[in-house]
């Protein structure tokens, strides 16, 4: 039955989380971007621009000429999951593939850095003035989510483990719809469920800011509105040139 | 002169050795809101005379129109984390400790309108993702903070993700505006250009007047006519300036400048009655329209006076609006000579002709200064000069350094892409948001303020309309003389060894 009831909520948080991204970056790229606004000095090539994202997404380079301590935090935290669920890759994959094996001992200690990440990230929610006003509620659950399924893992390997066995069959179990059994500790079922929540929540809350940066048009423009004339479709009706308007 | 500070009726900030970062002051500024725009004013750009009575719907309307016009607007409403790297970024909270002046609180006004209106969990669960109703009370809190924005982009440069707040207040300003809401100041500003040409409504026979008496000045001061010609068909250069260029101090010596090197490159130009302005007001109200309009009207002028290239004057938002935005709104500038880019800065041209040899400056003419360059936000942050990225900074120093042999960077943290806002861009230079100009104008006199003790600077250079007003309006609170501030043009003016020309010593002389 719980077997059931979790792979059931898979599937459907799974399809809801690329419906609902996939819905949303349709929206992104489907609304033209009218005027040539990259915040400058921009690259003045497209693979300046590949350079200046890759920047962004990987370095987090604004964040860093911004405040030196959220941006440790942030990398922190980051970086700690991306590891971590690279980690996670073994339990999805048989034979488990060598580069998977070899992050492993890594992927252990991340499970601490995403914590304290975020751990960092929510003190410093409470503790600046500035950041305590702009929150509202959802930005502190966010980060508490997060912590949740952070420490719940941590909990597991280090206090008390579950039947990773098990786990992984319930995972392959799921990928090949031949379902087996999950075990029933509480550590890893709350562990599962609030992924299953931020799986859900994902599409519709600031945490598109993964794959929206990417369609940041002060970031993903290339600066040659000179060289190069671009109209949105919509601006197309207009009259060409003010007499024709007049006449 | 220095203003008295008792004449003022709010506290002028203090300068000290750096920007602090206050400590948050709710609703300190509710108080500010500028004046709103008559009937006229609206009507003339394209909007309804007043509030109209389904406010309510028609601007939540806009706002879906908007969404699906702009990507950035569609996308900054959505990605922002709250992470706060915005935080104590902009000048006017640095200036005045309003949180809803903080970029992502001042977003978060438009945000929470969009989560409940837009979004599923808002719809659903308002109070905990933070949306609200659009209400009367939420309309006046658009006119007040979307006013105490300089659109000036500083805030882009530190979000993780690109979100620029300009964006965001260019919105709120259109959707106010389209439900019969405006500000004064810009509404009518553009008006003016539609009906007379430029932001003065200086008609063209006062113009004519104005440039002729500058040829005469000219010739008074070293015996050459320079001249300042008005509407010269088959000229090679259209000059596209800010009308400020034509009377007000320091500008107009910018525009002798331009009409100096002009005359000593051989290079035979023009000014356009129709197009008498550079500044472009439609992109302070966020209207592509209104731009637009204002645009083709220097596509127009280049036709009817065929000429082959067009030159921009000294001023920020207009260079962003002619570099950025001219070749979508009034393009293609295919009929103008390709050896030139369309439009081109007077001083990437200046610069050019330097680099070729083809004008002489002479530094030691502007001895005696010690100068400074403020970077002007539009132009750091918003457009480019020369092939390479941050010529807009390397460019305005070269000519300075040219022309005058002492010059002084202020602190790294608030030039180039860093640079702080001199408090009066954006559409907020009327005397109706005098307190907020004063108050955000801190930052940049504080650097200012630091370059004039440590390294005795004696003038800062401009290359903006707006800044030039702002500094010589505000310098003065802040006890700082206000003929510090110059244009870049001016200096180059000064340095430039002309053919025939008569030195005040040679004068004298005779």
């Amino acid at each position: 039955m719980l077997t059931a009831i979790y792979a059931t909520a898979f599937y459907l948080a799974t399809a809801l989380l690329l419906v609902g991204v996939m819905f949303k970056c349709w929206r992104y790229a489907k609304v033209p971007q009218p005027l040539v606004i990259p915040t400058t000095p921009a690259p003045v090539t497209r693979g300046g621009v590949v350079l200046r994202l890759l920047r962004e997404v990987f370095l987090f380079s604004s964040l860093f000429k911004a405040n030196k301590w959220t941006w440790t935090l942030g990398m922190l935290f980051h970086y700690g999951m991306l590891l971590a669920l690279i980690r996670h890759l073994r339990y999805f994959t048989e034979p488990v593939w060598g580069w998977v094996v070899m992050m492993q001992w890594l992927g252990v200690y991340a499970g601490f850095a995403m914590f304290l990440g975020l751990l960092g990230l929510l003190l410093r929610r409470f503790v600046v003035d500035r950041v305590r006003y702009i929150s509202s509620p959802s930005d502190y659950l966010s980060l508490v989510l997060l912590a949740l399924i952070a420490f719940t893992g941590l909990m597991m390997k280090w206090v008390s483990h579950t039947d990773v066995v098990m786990v992984k069959a319930f995972a392959r179990g799921l990928m090949t719809f031949d379902w087996s059994p999950l075990p029933t500790d509480f550590l890893l079922l709350s562990h599962l469920a609030l992924v299953i929540l931020l799986m859900l929540v994902f599409p519709v809350s600031k945490m598109m800011h993964a794959p929206g940066v990417l369609f940041s048009p002060t970031l993903n423009m290339v600066d040659n509105p000179r060289e190069k004339r671009s109209v949105a479709p919509w601006a197309k009706t207009k009259p060409s040139t003010l007499s024709e308007k007049e006449n | 002169m220095p203003v008295s500070k008792s004449k003022a009726e709010y506290d002028i900030p203090g300068l000290s050795q750096y920007v602090p970062i206050p400590k948050i002051e709710p609703d300190k500024m509710a108080h500010s809101q500028p004046f709103v725009a008559k009937p006229e004013h609206q009507e003339s750009v394209g909007y309804p005379g007043e509030l109209v009575d389904d406010w309510h719907d028609k601007a939540i309307d806009k706002m879906g129109e908007l969404l699906g016009k702009y990507r950035s607007l569609q996308v900054f409403m959505d990605i922002c984390t709250k992470c706060g790297a915005c935080t104590d970024k902009c000048h006017y909270y640095l200036g005045t400790a309003d949180p809803k002046n903080m970029p992502v609180a001042r977003q978060d006004l438009m945000r929470s309108v969009y989560r409940r209106y837009f979004t599923l969990p808002g719809k659903f669960f308002p109070k905990l993702v933070g949306a609200r109703d659009l209400t009367k009370d939420v309309l006046d809190e658009w006119h007040s903070y979307y006013h105490q924005c300089s659109e000036c982009r500083r805030c882009s440069v530190f979000c993780p993700y690109g979100i620029d707040t300009a964006e965001v207040t260019m919105a709120g300003r259109e959707i106010l505006s389209s439900v019969g809401y405006g500000a004064k100041y810009s509404n009518e500003i553009v008006g003016k250009v539609h009906k007379i040409g430029n932001n003065l409504g200086l008609p063209g026979p006062a113009l004519l007047d104005t440039l002729e008496g500058l040829t005469e000045d000219c010739e008074d001061e070293i015996g050459i006519a320079v001249p300042f010609p008005l509407d010269k068909v088959g000229a090679e250069v259209l000059l596209i300036t800010p009308s400020a260029d034509f009377f007000a101090e320091p500008h107009v010596d910018g525009l002798i400048g331009y009409g100096k090197v002009f005359h000593e490159a051989g290079i035979d130009w023009t000014i356009s009655s129709y197009a008498s302005e550079a500044a472009n007001f439609g992109l302070f109200i966020g209207s592509y329209d209104n731009m637009q309009q204002v645009a083709q009207r220097v596509r127009q002028a280049s036709e009817d006076l065929q000429v082959k290239r067009i030159v921009v004057g000294e001023c920020g938002h207009a260079w962003r609006v002619a570099y950025s935005f001219w070749n979508t709104l009034a393009g293609p500038f295919d009929y103008l000579d390709a050896n030139y880019p369309v439009p081109q800065h007077i001083c990437e041209l200046t610069y050019d002709l330097l680099q070729a040899g083809e004008i002489t400056l002479d530094p030691r003419r502007n001895a005696g200064k010690v100068l400074t360059f403020h970077d002007s936000c539009n132009v750091a942050r918003g457009s480019r000069m020369g092939d390479k990225p941050g010529g807009q900074f390397t460019i305005p120093r070269a000519l300075i350094q040219a022309a005058c042999e002492d010059f002084v960077d202020m602190s790294p943290n608030t030039i180039h892409e860093k640079t702080f806002c001199c408090g009066g861009g954006g559409g907020l230079l009327t005397d109706d948001l005098m307190e907020v100009r004063v108050k955000g104008a801190m930052p940049r006199m504080q650097a200012l303020h630091e370059v004039i003790e440590h390294d005795g600077v004696t003038h800062v250079a401009a290359i903006c309309a707006i800044c030039k007003t702002q500094f010589a309006k505000t310098l003065p609170y802040f006890d700082i003389g206000m003929e510090m501030v110059i244009s870049v043009h001016q200096l180059v003016g000064n340095a430039l060894v002309m053919q025939g020309e008569v030195l005040e010593e040679e004068q004298s002389d005779v």
